[in-house]
């Protein structure tokens, strides 16, 4: 593998996509267990969730931005593609965003715990269950093949261009691979956030049941992959890099269970941090060199060199202003918790 | 409806909703951190009070303007995938720009709301200016990417391709610098009057009111100033539109004959079969002197252009004739507050002037959404001026009304919710009994 610019710029934009499931993936995970909280602690479970993902969600938000931008600034005829076969889910991701994002402000500044503000909760937990399933179709439909090998006929129905693409077994079972690895996420991070009071108990039960989701819908979405995603499937079963990438994934799940059962929630979260970037870039790897297979590459797919050096340097530049701040963020919210 | 109609549409009123809170994102952030330097300053809780509530109201709106903006990152490609394929490249320089801008402003916010007793009163007040400055940063960024559309520039165009591609000569065309200085200013112009309008309705009321009185300060000093030289920005940008875009100034001006010394049409109805604008106020001269500042300068009517270039000529004369007429207004208004402020009198007192500013309170916001008719429709056919056809750009995915009117309904509903909240979080007057909280985070 060389390291051309565009293959450069694509590692990017899987950090973006990268940051963004870690971060924003686990606030949409917040919302699934607003969806859920259960029990006498309801309303505290619900408390700390907002109380989470108050200052930094939208921060967290502003990754996919980056992700869309860079798609259409550097590999314009995959991001035009995409926008095309994808219109339908896509429009319905940006309901579900628009919808989670102006719930969650709305149910913040209304007036305290009345009818109102329940169902904004309500309209917020639903919108953070639906939005990942989304995300995770576009993503399967993407791995399929469909996307790059649909070619548009004006003979062709709607449904076989702009339905079937995308509405497949192995889509759904991607999407709910996304929600599943995005509610347990969130429900590790809890755990740390929940640190010295009863809510802990609650968080750690619910990642525990969660990393079991993971490990269901996983194994079915690989079993899906045998007949719907072939090359994807060949390359995570036989690529070079498929048994090392198996090894630390099933490591870093395994660590994080072990973490959870036995209390060391920072260690979990470090765990579920990293088992989640695997399975990440191990779909990267499994698509390589393909951006949408079976037709468009990186390299086919890419902007002329001036463009990607030029962003290149922007993003030097914009990672010099991004990294400290997002550093302050966090450290203000996250690591002063307890000050 | 045909399926081009619809994609122009709901990108026209995704636009239009959002503009709203990308505008407010860019002036409600001055005026917050314009309050609460007052209150460091000077004790005075009432400016205190003023921050924190108007920190409030930039939180839901900054919050539905971030997400109504991604909505239009991803509209750019699921409506006009083809655009986005040949303009991508060139003007993503731009929108990687505003990204970090935006990211900047999204942390600095999160830090602004939640940090009022976790950080230092100097590292918060940095903060605000933070989100005030990087607001206004993202703004411009995209505003220069629009610039390229409507003066396309750092390309060659070889077989309908984009070749030799420079991003740097893409941000730097003719439209950049008039557009953003007249965007900034009217972010600034159209937030500084809807916030004094509304606290100067109050006022009236209740003239004592020392709350409405401390808003109406802060948000004068930032609309009026504004609001005064914006007609200077605006005469830039119509001079550079004269020599850029001929066929959008004749449609804004509803001029069908080329001429010398051009009459400048006030009002009126353009009729495109007719070939002629009608019932309008002719200055003499007007508009040769206004475009190119010369009496008898010739100036270029749609008889100049094919029809099938024409920009649809009714809607882009009077949007630009009700842009110019509130904007003329808001100028007036804000030189006689200066005015009367130099004299040393005070404004409160003056029923006359604190209805006018009551008047002013909308009327930022639609010169802004006029302001954009014109630049967006007098573009029309083209959705890169003179190179690419907005029909030729659209999605071939059908149905496009259905998208649309979701949308439509969407916007309408959240619209609604924002002005309820906004009452309820904002500018209801603080009761007799109320302190002022110690906690800037909702319960």
């Amino acid at each position: 593998m060389t390291f051309t610019l565009a293959i450069v710029i694509a590692g990017i934009v899987m950090v973006a996509l990268n940051a963004y499931v870690l971060l924003a993936g686990a606030d949409f995970g917040g919302g699934v267990w607003d969806f859920f909280a259960r029990g006498d602690r309801q309303q505290a479970q619900r408390d700390l969730i907002s109380h989470a993902l108050a200052p930094i969600w939208e921060a967290n938000h502003v990754w996919l931005i980056l992700v869309i931008v860079l798609l259409f600034t550097c590999f314009p005829a995959a991001f035009s593609t995409i926008a095309i076969m994808l219109h339908i889910p896509l429009t319905l991701m940006l309901l579900g965003i628009v919808l989670r994002g102006s719930a969650f402000i709305f149910r913040s500044y209304g007036s305290e715990h009345d009818a109102a503000q329940q169902r904004w909760g309500r309209v917020f937990a639903i919108a953070s269950i639906v939005t990942p399933v989304l995300l995770g179709m576009c993503v399967g439909a993407v791995a399929t093949g469909a996307i790059g090998g649909t070619a548009l006929s004006p003979s062709g129905s709607f449904a076989s261009q702009f339905i079937r693409p995308w509405l497949t077994p192995f889509g759904v079972g991607v999407g709910l691979l996304a929600l599943a690895l995005f509610s347990f996420l969130a429900a590790v991070y809890l755990t740390v956030e929940s640190e010295g009071t009863e809510l802990q108990e609650d968080f750690r039960t619910r990642a525990l049941w969660a990393a079991g989701a993971v490990f269901v819908i996983a194994f079915g979405v690989l079993a899906l992959s045998w007949t719907e995603a072939p090359m994807v499937r060949e390359m995570l079963m036989a690529g070079p890099w498929a048994l090392p990438l198996h090894i630390v994934t099933g490591i870093a799940a395994v660590t994080a269970i072990v973490a959870l059962w036995t209390r060391r929630f920072r260690l979990a979260r470090v765990a579920a941090a990293a088992q989640v970037t695997f399975i990440l870039w191990g779909w990267a790897a499994a698509q390589y060199p393909y951006l949408l297979p079976p037709t468009l590459t990186i390299q086919s797919a890419a902007a002329p060199d001036r463009t990607l050096v030029l962003i290149l340097w922007a993003l030097a530049a914009g990672a010099c202003i991004l990294l400290p701040s997002l550093y302050y963020l966090f450290r203000v919210f996250k690591l002063q918790r307890r000050s | 409806m045909r399926d081009i109609l619809a994609a122009r549409s709901q990108m026209g009123m995704s636009l239009a909703f959002h503009i709203i809170f990308a505008v407010v994102g860019i002036g409600m952030p001055a005026l917050m951190v314009i309050a609460e330097y007052r209150w460091r300053r000077t004790g005075d809780a009432g400016y205190l009070e003023l921050a924190k509530r108007w920190a409030r109201g930039t939180a839901i709106l900054f919050a539905v303007g971030a997400v109504s903006g991604t909505v239009l990152s991803f509209e750019l490609g699921l409506l006009w995938p083809e655009f986005m394929k040949q303009a991508g490249p060139v003007i993503g320089m731009p929108f990687s720009l505003e990204g970090f801008a935006f990211f900047t402003e999204a942390i600095f916010l999160g830090v602004y709301l939640y940090g009022w007793d976790r950080i230092s009163p100097r590292a918060h007040v940095i903060a605000g200016i933070m989100v005030a400055a990087s607001g206004a940063l993202s703004g411009i960024f995209v505003v220069i990417a629009n610039a390229w559309m409507n003066t396309p520039r750092g390309f060659t165009l070889v077989d309908g391709k984009f070749t030799n591609v420079d991003p740097i000569a893409a941000m730097m065309t003719p439209a950049a610098f008039p557009q953003t200085l007249h965007m900034t200013l009217a972010a600034y112009a159209a937030t500084g009057f809807a916030v004094a309008g509304i606290h100067a309705m109050m006022l009236l009321r209740n003239p004592r009111n020392a709350f409405h009185r401390r808003a109406l300060s802060v948000a004068l000093l930032v609309g009026a100033p504004a609001a005064l030289i914006q007609p200077l920005a605006g005469d830039v940008e119509a001079r550079y539109v004269a020599r850029q875009q001929p066929a959008k100034l004749a449609a804004m001006e509803g001029l069908f004959q080329t001429m010398r010394g051009a009459p400048l049409s006030v009002g009126g109805l353009p009729d495109e079969s007719a070939r002629r604008t009608r019932y309008a106020i002719e200055i003499p001269h007007g508009l040769s002197l206004l475009a190119f500042h010369e009496l008898d300068a010739e100036v270029k009517g749609l008889d100049a252009f094919p029809r099938d270039q024409w920009p649809p000529v009714a809607i882009v004369h009077l949007a630009f004739d009700v842009m110019v007429g509130l904007g003329t207004f808001m100028a007036l208004v804000s030189a006689a507050v200066l005015l009367m402020l130099w004299r040393r009198r005070e404004i409160i007192s003056l029923r006359w002037l604190m209805i006018a500013i009551v008047a002013c309170a909308p009327m930022g916001f639609l010169c802004i959404e006029a302001g954009w008719m014109v630049t967006e429709i007098g573009r029309q056919p083209w959705i890169i001026y003179g190179i690419l056809r907005t029909a030729d750009a659209v999605t071939p995915m059908p149905g496009l009304i259905v998208p649309f009117l979701t949308f439509t309904a969407l916007y309408c509903f959240l619209g609604i919710i924002v002005v309820l909240l906004l009452y309820q979080q904002v500018l209801r007057s603080p009761r007799e009994d109320e302190t002022f909280p110690q906690q800037a985070e909702p319960a």
